[in-house]
């Protein structure tokens, strides 16, 4: 949730291009392109080169900056913290590198992982920033995905604030009889508030089911309309992997 | 509010048939016992009239969301029946019955789940098999109900509380139900929202039951009103009358708020 309240942390309601092709042509565009991208030896740096340009094309359509694209980032941080372990831990000939001697194939690997989770973070931004979190879960739907995960997804991201909500009240309740978490045994109480937390969102969800029973709730959320997807929209959308798929070939005529 | 002309055109063409003559709502003997032995209600007998606007009223712990549960049928009593317009509460007529009693629920977090508002409201009656345009007509007439049409693409919890308390009404009256039950509906809404929600319930021409112990609440919309006390009926009175009666409302532990005179404000309402 973040401190944006009523924000979402990525999404930008906009009306650009890509907001308008629906979820699901979306996600399977920037899963092909990923597939792409992840299917490149990684040596080839130049292919590499091409989808950062593509990237950077469907990020303009987009009206995305590189100030908020950046900082977005960060949840690549794990992979990042990987591939600079990886020239110190892998095996085989070791080269000077920055005057430190590490192993060739590790650091060879490390970049290609480097620059394959940056490129997909990228796209997946791209996404995330174009498409509301409610399109996604349609988005899933149309593409098959079981009712049961669908529904879920649905009520957490209905519920996310609530119970967000409830965490900060109580919060404020703690903190208002002058408790401040000041060692490890006060983790005692925040475990106590934890498992309140815990019980609270059960007996809602209760309630909740109480409800939607009361509406003649039967097992399956009524599923909504579902208009035809025009066949340019997912020529537009399936461009961006197109493209890539066209890097990824011209590279490998040319090796 | 294209939604109530239907109902009041169905109401004068059936009124040779028996249904429309029908009681909203007509309980007898019904008795409940949670599974844990504790006995929730002791045989309740209760008649309530199409049209009709009833209080339900009883101190804490009296039974009164017991009651509720067993009119669409989400409890099923261990003795007595429920009527429901004619219609008998029981397993083959959930659907139906659920239909015809709209439940609106005292905590609005809890009755809307769905994404945004316009979806919550068509959940209703999308789950009764309506779809396309009687479905849009059905979400635009419910909202247009209670003043919350230009809300339908908000998400709930951006909406303030007396206003998710409206939409939670709309969701059920997209149901077209016979009978509106509502629990505690004046809970926790600001003087405004209070007035707001009694100008839009008294506005609807449809049988209401409000489970409450708001008691000039009870007063401004409903002209008779029912205790429920230890899982029985224990007066069902008009409203004005059981106000006035300090002596049963104190056994019941039900008090009217400091400075607050039923008679003066019946006054004031005529």
């Amino acid at each position: 949730m973040g401190g944006a309240g009523h924000g979402h942390a990525v999404y930008r309601e906009r009306l650009t291009p890509l907001h308008v092709v629906p979820s699901h042509v979306k996600l399977v565009a920037v899963v092909s392109f990923v597939f792409v991208v992840v299917a490149t030896p990684g040596t080839w740096y130049p292919a590499f080169a091409g989808y950062l340009v593509i990237l950077c094309v469907v990020g303009a359509i987009a009206r995305l900056t590189i100030g908020f694209v950046v900082p977005r980032l960060v949840v690549e941080i794990p992979f990042v913290i990987f591939a600079l372990l990886l020239p110190f831990v892998a095996k085989g000939s070791q080269i000077e590198f920055l005057g430190m001697s590490v192993s060739e194939a590790g650091l060879l690997a490390g970049v290609a992982l480097l620059m394959k989770a940056t490129l997909s973070v990228i796209a997946s931004i791209v996404f995330a920033s174009t498409t509301s979190p409610r399109e996604m879960c349609r988005g899933l739907e149309r593409l098959r995905l079981p009712q049961i995960m669908v529904q879920i997804l649905t009520f957490m991201l209905r519920y996310v604030d609530v119970v967000g909500g409830e965490l900060r009240r109580m919060r404020i309740a703690r903190e208002s009889r002058a408790f401040t978490a000041r060692h490890l045994g006060h983790l005692k109480v925040l475990g106590h508030s934890a498992g309140a937390l815990f019980i609270r969102s059960y007996e809602r969800g209760e309630r909740v089911h109480l409800a939607m029973l009361s509406r003649g709730y039967t097992g399956t959320l009524p599923v909504m309309e579902q208009e035809r997807v025009a066949t340019s929209m997912w020529l537009r959308a399936l461009a961006v992997p197109a493209a890539a798929l066209a890097v990824l070939l011209g590279s490998w005529a040319f090796s | 509010m294209g939604i109530f002309l239907t109902d009041a055109e169905s109401q004068d063409t059936d009124a040779v048939t028996d249904s429309a003559h029908e009681p909203s709502l007509a309980m007898s003997g019904v008795a409940y016992a949670y599974p844990d032995g504790h006995q929730a209600l002791f045989g309740v007998d209760l008649l309530i009239k199409q049209g009709e606007r009833v209080a339900l009223l009883g101190p804490n712990g009296a039974g009164k969301t017991t009651l509720v549960l067993h009119l669409n049928g989400i409890l099923t009593p261990g003795a007595g029946v429920v009527h429901v317009g004619g219609l008998e509460v029981a397993k083959p007529n959930l659907t139906e019955i659920r239909r015809r009693v709209g439940i609106v629920f005292q905590d609005p977090d809890d009755q809307l789940f769905m994404p945004t508002v316009r979806e919550d409201v068509a959940f209703g009656p999308a789950n009764l098999g309506l779809r396309g345009s009687e479905l849009a007509k059905r979400v635009e007439s419910a909202l247009d109900a209670v003043g919350m049409a230009e809300f339908a693409d908000r998400a709930p919890h951006h909406l303030s509380f007396g206003q998710r308390r409206r939409v939670a009404v709309a969701t059920v009256l997209s149901m077209e139900p016979e009978i509106l039950v509502l629990d505690e509906p004046s809970s926790n809404l600001d003087p405004a929202s209070r007035r707001e929600l009694a100008e839009i319930l008294t506005g609807l021409p449809i049988t209401l039951l409000m489970v409450t112990h708001d008691l000039p609440y009870a007063a401004q919309l409903c002209s008779r009103s029912v205790i429920l006390d230890e899982g029985t009926i224990v007066a069902d009175r008009p409203t004005r009358d059981l106000l006035t009666d300090a002596d049963t409302l104190a056994r019941h532990r039900l008090e009217l708020p400091f400075g607050f005179d039923p008679l003066a404000a019946k006054a004031a309402m005529q």
